[in-house]
């Protein structure tokens, strides 16, 4: 048989969230890119929780929107639900969680990247990453390199050592890209010549459905599962850990007495997930979820049964995330709660199948049974779909540099849940990253990363490559340390301009975001010179307000920061207000009322920023910088980090080993 | 670099002369505000750079000491960075009290080796001069923390630890709260935590009170000889540093009018304190001198007031019996070779400190001065359970720090302001402590929520 041979600018492993997100950002800026998949059908799948967004999961969703992602538009589309969460709180915390129609969702993903110019979807399995060494001119080695050359000429003559030993030895210590990908080779033998390579394998690498004592190697839904890709990643010096997530139940909606539990309905005026997007358009029809709860019995029948569950039985040993147990682990670990939360949720507008949120279980298909059956409204429940538990090989993601590119392979990139990841917010967040320093690199350019201190996306990338991930890694707002800078409602005035250079972001977008930030700054201008008299208008105001009456002038700005005062509520006593759009006004009202406390992150920002400019080179050599303490060097030489601040975030890493790294690089000048 | 740093270069020890270093852009404006140069004619604002000044150091109208100062300009100096030294005398008590005075004024506490950081990134120092310096910062900062830690020993750890814990877990109340809003809510939760921070500030403050205390054992108690003139002070001095020595007489004019001397009595340190003024002869002078040596005493920890066995009491023994009362003191009844006219008993009448007899010339008393003196610490009226107490100026800083973030927490919640807010002063109270324990609050939070909080639907 004759295998095939084709050529591509870029190849895309996987068509998940991330997949989906890496290879329109390619395709969308001109390159020709092939998508991968085991199953057309499964393009952008949601295979557990039927929602998108949520507490900083929605602020991903927005800056990937700034940046020009799909995904905050497709769910816009598809939406069947929406909630802005923690709205009572600060706008720092508020956050959109939109319900998806999964079906529809999924379709209208797949019918975006069948239309997408330069991309060409393929369903087949991807088995081998294809690799050569990087022949590098001797004038560009350093020392390091220079020293270790004679041992070289010398080994031919022993014994060499096979391949396959070197790479099972994990990472190389010196980390100097010798290699760069040159594409991928499929089951069928056929090979695609890429000048980059995007791995997006989900939770599909080696995957394992387990619940109870049943035990099958599939993917998510009896997917096809890509068995080969694993072995081949290795061979190239990779390293692979095993994580574990799990998902609940369906259950027919016919089975349900909804009687018995609390509706829970949508916003009325919906926030649309995209800037993109007309407020106008999104405001449809809703559907309700409800909410129920565990019980004593519930938790008496997982007591009784604990032994028959993987977890604890042992069948199961990879790591799942502590921030989305099991309900037996919940049983377990929080033993003094007498009850816990039960959201059901449709999986779609026409499907039956609800969601059990909450109750994910990868117990015996009887226990479960049992257990959902023991829930108010749930006495009768049919289950469609039982709960399971799935278990897949991921990357350590400390091989990984900033832009997502390894630090070995030139031109390899990873996202999504296969960096250690989980959600789909996270996976499509990290995949236009990885599409975008894709196509960066393919035309030569300098990558795209996000600081800490610019986005929530910067947070996620930044805690995947420079901390131990021990367990699949969710996003959480107390994960950014200046969450009051990285609010959902300003994603597009952080970052649209970077989607703008990647060539995500037309020029009518960028053009709107100029005229926002000329109205912005005028207003803001405005309103700090606007001065109110007292008079007995204004007292009659301040007295309706329940706010103190004023002795003498005050500007409007000074009001705004009254507790319980606000932009909007101030219009009476500011006659000369233009007619601005309602995003203005939001902006102008949360930049006068915090600005102490945005004036102090901002502050931090800058001693931050200063620390994570101090680049340090990819060549370094940490055996050469005496006076490290061994920990340090050995933890400094896992993850290699790129700058002083990146290193000062490595656990393991003192103050004191940071200063020495300093002294160093200022000494070599580099 | 943008701010501005201060520290003891001279180490703590009493030394002829103390220097205190400040570094960084408002070195000149800060000491501008606490140094008053002799020379009218010169102000921070016209002084030449890399000249040295006479004057005083001023806390508000209170002259701490004289001084000398070195303006050094950049980037001319060890650091690059604008730089004042303060050159004054050496005692461990003033030079602490100049630090707190430039730390007031704007600068903040140098880390260890942080000098020299600034002088390397400042590109002061060349290549071979950093190698032999590198070693240096990282001998000084694990050193920094282990001292840190052995510093903090027993219950002040653990109160600090405790007090940090607890900060933590509001936070994480908190953030799991917006992690996951429809799991927990926050309703009444503000005057809950209100109530909680008034608790830590209350708590944090008690051991901010020790600092004075804590300072009393490493450096010595301020011991304070008072008596009327021929009581015999000096041979009471003189006996207690244990060798016979003329007591260096102050000199007329300048501002000091103390001098000291530190004597270890049974592990205790004294820093004993004569007046001057008080030797003078001539009534009206010896009343002043008097005068001038109570109020010395005023801020004293110890007073030792000396008794004249071969006189009787007269007024200026009564104005110090009197002055005494409710005061730490240890009173002694020197006796001489002259017939005695007052009693140990007649003493025991007026005070309820224990008395003492004691002998200049016969060189007997001291083991029961000392007994007395150990009496008054361990019997509770002085503390010197070290374990209670905090003595660096850096825990001090960081106390204060959180006290400081504590408050703004309070200001949050009285202003209405949403519970994420909170979250913010109140991870700047951790992470001020997690500075002296070494550990770091953002790991710590993001286990604490786990642990404590069923996250995820």
């Amino acid at each position: 048989m004759q295998a095939i041979e084709e050529y591509t600018d870029v190849v895309v492993v996987g068509a998940g969230h991330a997949g989906c997100e890496a290879a329109l950002a390619c395709a969308r800026s001109g390159l020709d890119t092939v998508i991968f998949t085991v199953s057309v059908e499964s393009i952008a799948l949601m295979p557990c929780n039927p929602n998108i967004g949520g507490s900083s999961k929605g602020h991903l969703v927005r800056e990937l929107d700034a940046l020009g992602g799909e995904m905050g538009k497709n769910i816009d589309r598809t939406f069947i639900q929406s909630k802005m969460l923690n709205r009572s709180k600060g706008p720092a915390v508020h956050s959109l969680r939109a319900q998806a129609d999964k079906a529809a969702y999924s379709m209208s993903m797949r019918h975006i990247l069948e239309n997408q110019e330069h991309l060409t979807i393929r369903q087949q399995e991807v088995s081998e990453i294809l690799t050569e060494e990087i022949k590098m001119p001797s004038a560009e080695k350093n020392t390091a390199d220079k020293e270790i050359q004679p041992d070289k000429e010398i080994q031919p003559d022993k014994e060499s050592p096979p391949d396959i030993e070197s790479s099972d030895s994990g990472i190389p210590e010196e980390e100097n890209p010798c290699r760069k990908i040159t594409g991928v080779r499929t089951v069928s033998g056929a090979v695609y010549h890429a000048k980059a390579v995007i791995l997006c394998t989900g939770v599909y690498l080696k995957a394992r459905c387990i619940y109870g004592n049943i035990s099958q190697y599939t993917g998510p839904n009896g997917l096809m599962p890509a068995n080969h890709l694993s072995e081949s990643l290795q061979k190239s010096g990779i390293r692979l850990v095993r994580f574990k997530t799990g998902t609940p139940a369906r259950i027919d909606k016919r089975s349900i007495d909804f009687s018995k539990m609390a509706e829970q309905k949508g916003d009325e005026n919906v926030v649309p997930f995209s800037f993109s997007t007309d407020p106008k358009d999104v405001q449809i029809d809703q559907v309700s979820c409800w909410l129920t709860y565990t019980n004593e019995t519930t938790h008496e029948i997982i007591r009784k049964n604990i032994d028959r569950s993987p977890l604890y039985s042992g069948i199961i040993h990879a790591t799942g995330p502590r921030y989305c147990p099991s309900i037996e682990d919940k049983v377990v670990k929080f033993a003094d709660k007498d009850r816990h939360q039960v959201f059901i949720e449709p999986e779609g507008r026409y499907t039956n199948e609800m969601y059990i949120d909450g109750m994910s279980s990868s117990m015996p298909e009887d226990v479960q049974f049992a257990m959902y059956r023991s829930v108010p409204g749930l006495e009768n429940a049919k289950i469609v779909r039982n709960a399971y538990a799935i278990e897949y090989d991921c990357l350590a993601p400390c091989q990984l540099k900033n832009s997502l590119e390894f630090k070995t392979i030139r031109g390899l990139f990873s996202g999504g849940q296969f960096n250690g990841s989980s959600g789909y917010e996270e996976a499509a967040a990290q995949g236009l990253m990885a599409g975008i320093n894709a196509s960066m690199f393919i035309k030569g350019k300098k990558a795209l990363v996000l600081h800490r201190s610019e986005a929530y996306i910067g947070v996620l990338v930044d805690d995947l490559v420079t901390k131990e991930n021990l367990e699949p890694y969710r996003m959480m707002t107390s994960r950014a340390e200046y969450r009051l800078l990285l609010r959902q409602d300003n994603a597009d005035l952080r970052l649209r301009k970077y989607g703008y250079q990647a060539g995500l972001v037309s020029e009518d977008e960028m053009k709107a975001l100029h005229v926002k930030e000329r109205q912005i700054a005028e207003e803001l201008e405005r309103v700090k010179n606007a001065v109110v008299s007292p008079d007995t208008e204004t007292d009659a105001f301040f007295e309706k307000m329940n706010s103190t009456k004023i002795e003498s002038g005050m500007t409007v700005g000074e009001l705004i920061r009254r507790p319980e005062l606000s932009y909007k509520s101030l219009a009476p006593l500011d006659p000369a207000r233009p007619e601005l759009p309602i995003d203005v006004q939001e902006q102008v009202n949360i930049e006068i009322k915090y600005e102490g406390y945005i004036t102090r992150q901002k502050r931090q920002v800058e001693q931050f920023q200063k620390m994570e400019n101090r680049q340090i080179p990819d060549n370094i050599s940490y055996d050469e910088v005496k006076s490290l303490r061994i920990e340090a060097r050995q933890k400094l030489k896992k993850f290699r980090p790129q700058s002083i601040g990146q290193a000062s975030r490595i656990s393991g890493v003192t103050p004191a080993d940071t200063a020495v790294l300093l002294v160093y690089l200022k000494q070599h000048r580099v | 670099m943008t701010d501005t740093i201060a520290a003891i270069a001279s180490g703590m020890t009493a030394s002829g002369i103390g220097i205190i270093r400040i570094s960084g852009p408002e070195a000149f404006l800060i000491s501008g505000k606490l140094f008053r140069f002799a020379d009218s004619k010169i102000t921070i604002e016209n002084v030449k750079p890399n000249t040295v000044h006479y004057g005083f150091i001023r806390d508000g109208k209170a002259t701490l000491d004289e001084a000398l100062l070195l303006f050094l300009k950049a980037p001319h100096t060890y650091t690059a960075e604008d730089t004042v030294e303060i050159d004054c005398h050496g005692g461990p008590f003033v030079m602490r009290k100049i630090l707190e005075l430039v730390l007031k004024n704007g600068a903040r506490s140098a880390e260890p080796g942080e000098f020299t950081k600034r002088a390397f990134l400042n590109g002061r120092i060349d290549l071979s001069e950093a190698e032999a310096v590198m070693d240096v910062i990282e001998a000084k900062s694990d050193d920094a923390l282990a001292c840190s830690l052995r510093q903090l020993s027993g219950s002040v750890k653990n109160e600090i630890t405790d007090i940090r814990k607890a900060i933590i877990s509001e936070v994480a109340h908190i953030e799991a709260a917006l992690d996951d809003p429809e799991h927990m809510d926050l309703c009444g939760y503000p005057e809950k935590l209100d109530k909680v921070t008034d608790d830590l500030i209350l708590r944090l403050q008690k051991m901010l009170s020790t600092f004075e205390e804590g300072k009393i054992i490493k450096e010595g108690m301020l011991t304070v000889i008072l008596g009327k003139p021929n009581a015999g002070k000096s041979s009471i001095l003189n006996l207690l540093a244990g060798e016979e020595r003329a007591i260096v007489t102050d000199i007329e004019g300048t501002t000091r009018d103390t001098i000291e001397e530190t004597i270890r009595l049974n592990g205790i340190a004294l820093r004993v304190t004569d007046t001057a003024g008080i030797r003078k002869t001539g009534d009206k002078i010896e009343k002043i001198g008097v005068e001038k040596a109570l109020e010395t005493a005023e801020r004293a920890d110890l007073i030792l007031p000396v008794f004249d066995s071969s006189r009787p009491l007269d007024e200026n023994d009564n104005k110090i019996l009197d002055f005494i009362r409710g005061r730490k003191a240890v009173v002694l009844l020197n006796k001489s070779d002259l017939p005695s006219v007052t009693a140990e008993t007649d003493l025991r009448k007026k005070t309820e400190a224990p008395v003492i007899l004691i002998s200049a010339k016969e060189n007997t008393g001291i083991e029961q001065l000392a007994d007395a003196v150990k009496e008054l610490f361990f019997s509770g009226k002085l503390r010197i359970n070290e374990e209670t107490m905090i003595t660096s100026v850096r825990h001090k800083e960081a106390i204060a720090g959180a006290v400081e973030s504590l408050r703004l927490v309070k200001t949050s919640i009285k202003n209405g302001m949403p519970e994420d807010f909170f979250s913010i002063d109140l991870m700047d109270a951790a992470s001020s402590l997690g500075k002296i324990t070494g550990e770091d609050a953002a790991d710590d939070l993001i286990d604490t929520i786990f642990s404590k909080f069923c996250m995820g639907k």
